[in-house]
């Protein structure tokens, strides 16, 4: 059962990364890419119909997350208390500046939002980055398997980390490079015209960045903590993870270069995908590693509720999945093809 | 303890703000449907229009609802992180389940909804309001369970680790303290949005502008209005008031403001509550007729606060005692507005009758302060239980986080939340102001991209 709960909210926290990262790659890009208003409508409205129900999953992991391991979110959400607290209100900014652009007609007001969108969703970015980093760094857990983490200490990797080190601003960045060429691939798969052009470009750019900060994280990973390879060691399979993953680069690359926007926007996903689930095989059965004494790890064996609960939770969990699939495709396909500059949306 | 006071300052505050929404939202979405539906019924135009325009409203209130919803799923962990450790396995369920089931199905037909009207047929379109009015009830009512729980414990089980998880999943949705809740709660957000819709028909009278718009929001309005504030007290409030007399005595001991158990118990309508003194000071009161309400007898005993030792009063009493008087005095203005206002209506005199067009008009803030207040009575009268009769509130605070992180969040919050509420009202009053005609189906695409 264990294992099961683990890879549901792991594949819940894959599928917000991969959804919503689309989102927020559009976000950081949206300054650089959109020259005119009738650009950063489009921007806009590319993500528009889809960016709330994207957000669910994180909702939906976080709550999955909290039932099925209830000491896990017990412990991390208290830890990390004002990152937290910071992630909300980033998306309190960017939920505000999606939907409250367009409603009047001021530059002044329009910029404004313009502003935050960019500025919260680059920093959201960001501040995922570094918290996947720091569950792998893992966190100064205390007997009661509590801990609380200040934003930064001396940036080291010791035994008082803060959120900030360097290891994490290096997953940081990772984020923050990946869900930018994320954003360009999706754009280019649906911004029409000189739009769609500047997103492929952008998207080449920021490739040559995401190949060289993939190819930094992998060795700082196993530098800060060696023990993701045990299990590799173990069932060598999983190497298949990391191929998969540079598999995936050149697919964004090639697919790009051969005018093949769905390929290549699919392929991004998957690298986002893979990056994640080669993080989850390093670190299961650990949820949360100790950065000192071993014994207080958080695993799922001390974090998992009862059996009940989870019985009845794999029921209603298969249940609503299918439906919120089928919710998904519905709407996916409702508002396939390009967006355009006038109102609605273009066949 | 100074942690603790600011964590639950912090949860007051957040979920407070966070309510002014949903209960708009929850009524609105069942007005739309009707709405929607007498559209289908006869053709008429204006009544898809009428939908159109209380869509936009929506819209803005919904997205205010998420963006203040995410932070309420979060702080069970950030601040209460003891009480989310040892109910996780319970209340993580039904929040899990909100997501799954409503948010998802919420967020996807919204966009249907906004975007769709030229591409879905008539009948589709009706359907997708339908599936946002199915998704927001929906989360409401896992919303509900959850907090249901911890009014009134049902089907746990303690796991050896010191945690509990349910031991049975129908019993627990199945808390007759959840339904009865539910069914009160969802008729408090009608009352919401039928005020909110005859106070804007009552404006554009007063204004003689928008006119048959503003007949058609008075007349929807007033008798989702009438129906709603009349099952609010009876028999959602009557009974739901038994419930909390048998279950949590001193919580009613506490609403009521009854210090002393006596047979034949008065109700008190009006009077100020001295702890210090243990009496109601200049009280208007009848004689016997709490008695008879809880139990149906003008003799029945009613157990008193001094039946409780002091640690298990409800605190703070003064406001468990207030914001239950605010909510059944306001009750009691609904029903007497509402009743006025739809004899009136019956006569066909009603969208002339300025005199009362004005009181309609002012109270639509009014429902606001009934539902806070009613949360209030019933989150404060459960202290000092975080979950009645297993955990204190004491026990359930984030240990670890200090008193001066907390102020600073709750400082952000205070901030972020008063930016929230000018954008707002500047927003809503420009729908208003510009009316129904504005909103056309392509426009509702062009100004809303919420999904
Ligand atoms: C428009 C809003 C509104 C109005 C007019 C009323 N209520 Fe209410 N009441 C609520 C909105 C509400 C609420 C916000 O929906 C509450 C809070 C918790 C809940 O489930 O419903 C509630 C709770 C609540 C409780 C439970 C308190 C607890 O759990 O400790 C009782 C006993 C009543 N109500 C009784 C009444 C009576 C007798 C009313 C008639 C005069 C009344 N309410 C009017
Ligand atoms: C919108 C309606 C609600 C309002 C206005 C409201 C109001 C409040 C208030 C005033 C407090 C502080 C009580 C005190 O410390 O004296 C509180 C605490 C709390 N409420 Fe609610 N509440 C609402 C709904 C809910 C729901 C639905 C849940 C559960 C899902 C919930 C869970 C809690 C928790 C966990 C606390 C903190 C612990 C405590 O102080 O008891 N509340 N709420
Ligand atoms: C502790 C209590 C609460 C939590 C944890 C909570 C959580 C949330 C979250 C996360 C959202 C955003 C959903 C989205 O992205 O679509 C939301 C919105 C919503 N919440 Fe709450 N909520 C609480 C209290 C309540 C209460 C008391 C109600 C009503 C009974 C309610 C009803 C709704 C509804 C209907 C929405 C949809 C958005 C809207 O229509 O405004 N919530 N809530």
């Amino acid at each position: 059962m264990g294992f099961v709960w683990f890879w549901i909210v792991a594949v819940m926290i894959a599928a917000y990364v991969v959804l919503d990262g689309f989102d927020l790659g559009v976000g950081i890009l949206s300054p650089f890419l959109a020259r005119s208003e009738d650009d950063r409508r489009m921007l806009m409205r590319s993500i528009g119909p889809v960016w709330d129900g994207n957000e669910v999953w994180l909702l939906a992991g976080g709550g999955t997350l909290y039932f099925a391991f209830p000491l896990l979110y017990a412990s991390s959400f208290s830890g990390f208390y004002l990152p937290l607290m910071i992630v909300l209100w980033l998306l309190i900014g960017r939920g505000a500046s999606i939907e409250l652009r367009m409603h009047i007609d001021d530059h002044v007001w329009r910029s404004f939002f313009d502003g935050l969108f960019f500025v919260a969703s680059a920093l959201l970015a960001i501040f995922f980055g570094a918290a996947l980093a720091n569950v792998i760094r893992g966190v100064p857990l205390g007997p009661d398997q509590y801990f609380f983490l200040p934003l930064w200490t001396n940036w080291r990797v010791g035994a008082q980390p803060g959120i900030l080190d360097w290891y994490t601003v290096i997953g940081g960045v990772v984020a923050l490079v990946a869900l930018a060429t994320h954003g360009a691939l999706w754009l280019a798969l649906k911004a029409p015209g000189e739009l769609e052009n500047r997103a492929r470009r952008a998207a080449g750019g920021l490739w040559i960045v995401l190949l060289l900060v993939t190819f930094i994280s992998l060795p700082a990973t196993i530098a800060v903590r060696p023990s993701v390879l045990d299990n590799y060691r173990a069932h060598p399979a999983l190497f298949a993870i990391p191929l998969l993953v540079v598999a995936m680069l050149i697919g964004m690359l090639s697919f790009t270069k051969q005018q093949r926007p769905l390929a290549a926007f699919l392929s991004s996903c998957l690298y986002l995908v893979f990056m994640l689930v080669g993080a989850a095989a390093g670190l299961y059965p650990t949820l949360l590693p100790s950065s000192g004494d071993p014994a207080r790890d958080i695993t799922v064996a001390n974090a998992l509720t009862g059996p009940h609960s989870l019985h009845v939770g794999l029921v209603w969990w298969t249940i609503g999945l299918i439906l919120a699939l089928g919710y998904f495709i519905t709407s996916y396909r409702l508002f396939r093809g390009k967006v355009s500059a006038e109102a609605g949306y273009g066949h | 303890m100074e942690a603790l006071l600011l964590d639950r300052i912090q949860f007051a505050f957040t979920i407070t703000y966070h309510y002014l929404f949903p209960q708009l939202t929850m009524g609105l979405a069942l007005l739309m449907v009707i709405m929607k539906l007498i559209a289908l019924r006869t053709g008429s135009d204006r009544w898809n229009q009428a939908a159109r325009f209380w869509a936009k409203i929506f819209a803005i209130n919904f997205l205010l609802g998420v963006v203040t919803g995410i932070p309420m799923e979060f702080q069970f962990g950030t601040n209460w992180s003891e009480f989310a450790r040892r109910t996780g396995g319970v209340i993580g369920q039904p929040l899990a389940m909100e997501g799954v089931f409503a948010f998802f199905l919420e967020s996807t037909f919204l966009g249907l909804f906004l975007f769709g009207e030229k591409r879905l047929s008539k009948l589709q379109h009706f359907g997708a309001a339908f599936m946002v009015f199915l998704g927001s009830w929906t989360s409401g009512f896992f919303i509900i369970v959850t907090d249901a729980w911890m009014q009134h414990p049902v089907a746990q089980r303690l796991l050896p680790n010191g945690t509990y998880e349910v031991a049975s999943f129908w019993r627990f949705m199945l808390n007759p303290w959840a339904w009865l809740q539910y069914a009160h709660n969802m008729c408090g957000a009608v009352v919401t949005a039928s005020f909110v819709v005859a106070a804007t028909g009552a404006f554009y009278l007063l204004e003689k502008s928008h006119e048959e718009f503003g007949r058609l929001f008075l007349k929807i309005g007033v008798i989702a209005g009438l129906i709603s504030s009349i099952v609010q007290i009876f028999p959602t409030g009557d009974l739901h008031g038994r419930y909390v007399a048998k279950y949590q005595p001193a919580a009613i001991a506490g609403m009521e403001g009854l210090f002393r158990t006596q047979t034949g118990a008065p109700v008190v309508l009006i009077g100020q509550p001295d702890e210090s003194a243990q009496r109601i000071d200049n009280p208007l009161a009848v004689n016997d007729v709490l008695s008879f309400l809880i139990y149906g007898t003008k003799s029945a005993e009613v157990k008193g606060l001094n039946e409780f030792p002091r640690d298990q009063w409800p605190a703070p009493l003064p406001l468990l005692y207030y914001s239950y008087h605010i909510m059944a005095g306001l009750g009691t203005w609904f029903l007497v507005l509402m009743l006025a206002a739809g004899l009136l209506l019956w006569r066909g005199k009603l969208c002339s009758a300025r005199w009362i067009l004005w009181p309609i008009l002012l109270s639509f803030p009014l429902p606001y302060v009934a539902n806070t207040a009613g949360w209030m009575t019933a989150e404060i009268g459960r202290q000092p239980w975080l979950v009645y009769g297993l955990i204190r509130t004491a026990q359930g605070y984030s240990i670890h986080v200090s008193a001066g992180n907390t102020l600073f969040t709750l400082l952000g919050f205070l901030g972020m939340y008063a930016v929230l509420s000018i954008l707002w009202i500047v927003l809503v009053y420009r729908f208003i102001r510009t009316g129904p005609l504005a909103a056309q189906p392509e426009q509702a695409a062009e100004t809303l991209t919420t999904a």
